[in-house]
């Protein structure tokens, strides 16, 4: 089971989804979602609050089952993750999800670890490197109770990132950081995409990061796919639900209405 | 119920068909199994001198008053080592340690630690079950072994200075060892053994089922244990009745 997939290239690899559909107790969040995604494609996912993005990224990689359709990666279905594949598959989690009895450079040298793919120095020299990709230089011997939320985010990007997958999920990347690390992260997705061909899966509310990142956009709303296309396309789509969504403004009104 | 007893078994059976995987991950055995130790050895030592004390103080004055003060030490080194040693120490180990394994797994389960471990393909009961069953089904029956010999202590020392006794440390040991052989200690620590089992799979069982927040975990706590005293009490009767 810990043995690097045999027939895996470096590659990033495509995705398709059919007629995905899931039903919670509370109602049924995904009605037939559709799209594909191709090789070493930066793919973004939009859409309110609540409208099933978390939960189609957590079909997407096997935590969760579909009560309908079918999932491919690599034209391969989709099964448990901890069970072989013969892909590897990373997923950045809203939460950040790192083990919390863990210090950041146990959480992310387990994965090498775990499998015994590296020697331990081996292992502290890679763990550096990536710390360093997202801007936590020499930070390895905190708990991740000791990050900020935002710091957190980071080192479990760059835990996806020790496992070189070849398609790679995040659940709002950068929903807790500043601009200047939201670019940095834009930039490593990017960097990563050139390097060696990952395929991206980005679920954002983030619209400057999505508009400059995304070679797709989705867009989600009640759990079917409104619109799919390039940044120029989702703009130039007339629908009005999106249209609301894209557009939004703050209008503020400040009270100064009181003598 | 029943669903729950088919899911621990199938937990108990896939642990026990990663066990070739447990050398790999001895750093954690030790881990778990120190952590078993610094917790409770103390207690253990504490709470068994005072059974041996307490047993030895009630039967004692009895056995005295009907000419029986040579069998005082063969009462209690039986009754320490074939049933109180192991029923009350899992009791105190479930309280113990079965509620921590169940608070930690049941947080990594709602904080989502355990699905960011399957996405990087670590298995969850290679990684997270396996080293505590290993590590609290050595623990206890070690531990049972402390509580036996403390026990006996315990009786001993009432036995020789309550004036309704008046038993010497000599007569109470030499009685003892008439009576307790091998196997009955060997008896107590394939109970406890057992017990140990039960306390590791209801704990991780209820750890990894848990759902919704800390109150789920705090649910989880409470079944974990509650669960683990009342199947130690009833195997208890069982596995007894099959070692007679
Ligand atoms: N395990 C679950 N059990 C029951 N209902 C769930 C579960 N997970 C999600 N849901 C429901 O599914 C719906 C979509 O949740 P999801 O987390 O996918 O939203 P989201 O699009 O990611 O929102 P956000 O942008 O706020 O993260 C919600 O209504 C939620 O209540
Ligand atoms: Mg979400």
């Amino acid at each position: 089971m810990n043995d690097l997939p045999a027939n895996s290239s470096q590659r990033g690899v495509g995705l398709t989804v059919r007629g995905l559909r899931k039903t919670f107790p509370g109602g049924e969040v995904l009605r037939g979602i559709d799209f594909d995604v191709a090789p070493g494609e930066v793919f973004v996912i939009m859409g309110p609050s609540g409208s099933g993005k978390s939960v189609l990224l957590r079909h997407l990689i096997g935590l969760m089952k579909p009560d309908a359709g079918e999932i491919r990666v690599g034209g391969q279905p989709v099964g448990p993750p901890e069970s072989a594949s013969a892909y590897r598959l990373a997923m950045v989690f809203q939460s950040g999800a790192l083990l919390n009895s863990l210090t950041v450079g146990e959480n992310l040298g387990l994965y090498l670890r775990e499998h015994r793919l590296k020697t331990p120095a081996e292992i502290v020299r890679i763990v550096a490197e990536k710390l360093a990709v997202v801007g936590l230089k020499g930070q390895e011997d905190k708990l991740p109770s000791e990050l900020s939320g935002g710091m957190r985010k980071r080192v479990s990007i760059a835990r996806a990132l020790i496992i070189e997958p070849q398609l790679i999920l995040y659940d709002e990347p950068t929903s807790e950081l500043d601009p200047q690390s939201a670019a940095l992260i834009a930039e490593e997705i990017v960097n990563l995409q050139q390097r060696i061909g990952v395929t991206s899966v980005i679920v954002s509310h983030d619209r400057e990061f999505v508009f400059g990142i995304a070679d797709r956009i989705a867009v989600i709303h009640e759990g079917r796919i409104l619109a799919v296309g390039t940044p120029a396309e989702i703009r130039a789509n007339p629908n009005p639900v999106l249209q609301a969504f894209l557009n939004v403004d703050f209008k503020f009104h400040p009270l100064k209405s009181n003598p | 119920m029943f669903q729950s007893i088919g899911e621990m078994t199938m937990l108990f059976l896939r642990t026990l068909g990663s066990l070739p995987l447990v050398w790999r991950h001895r750093q954690k055995v030790f881990e778990q199994f120190f952590e078993i130790g610094n917790a409770s050895l103390m207690m253990v030592c504490i709470l068994s001198f005072f059974i041996g004390g307490v047993i030895c103080l009630l039967t004692g004055p009895v056995l005295v008053e009907r000419g029986l003060a040579s069998s005082v030490g063969g009462l209690v080194g039986i009754s320490m080592c074939k049933e109180l040693a192991p029923v009350m120490m899992s009791i105190l180990i479930a309280g113990r340690i079965g509620s921590s394994m169940a608070a930690e797994i049941g947080s990594m389960r709602v904080y989502q630690e355990i699905d960011a471990l399957r996405t990087m393909r670590i298995n969850p009961i290679h990684y997270l079950v396996l080293p505590r069953l290993v590590a609290i089904a050595t623990a206890l029956p070690l531990l049972v072994i402390f509580s036996i010999l403390f026990g006996w202590g315990g009786g001993a020392l009432v036995a020789a200075f309550n004036h309704q006794i008046s038993v010497s440390f000599g007569s109470f040991f030499a009685n003892l060892k008439d009576y307790v052989n091998y196997a009955n200690v060997a008896n107590g620590l394939c109970k406890s053994f057992v017990f140990a089992l039960v306390i590791g799979v209801v704990s991780c069982h209820q750890g990894l089922q848990t759902i919704g927040g800390p109150r789920g975990i705090g649910r989880s706590v409470t079944k974990a244990v509650v669960n683990c005293i009342v199947l130690i009490v009833i195997l208890d009767y069982f596995l007894t009745r099959m070692m007679l």
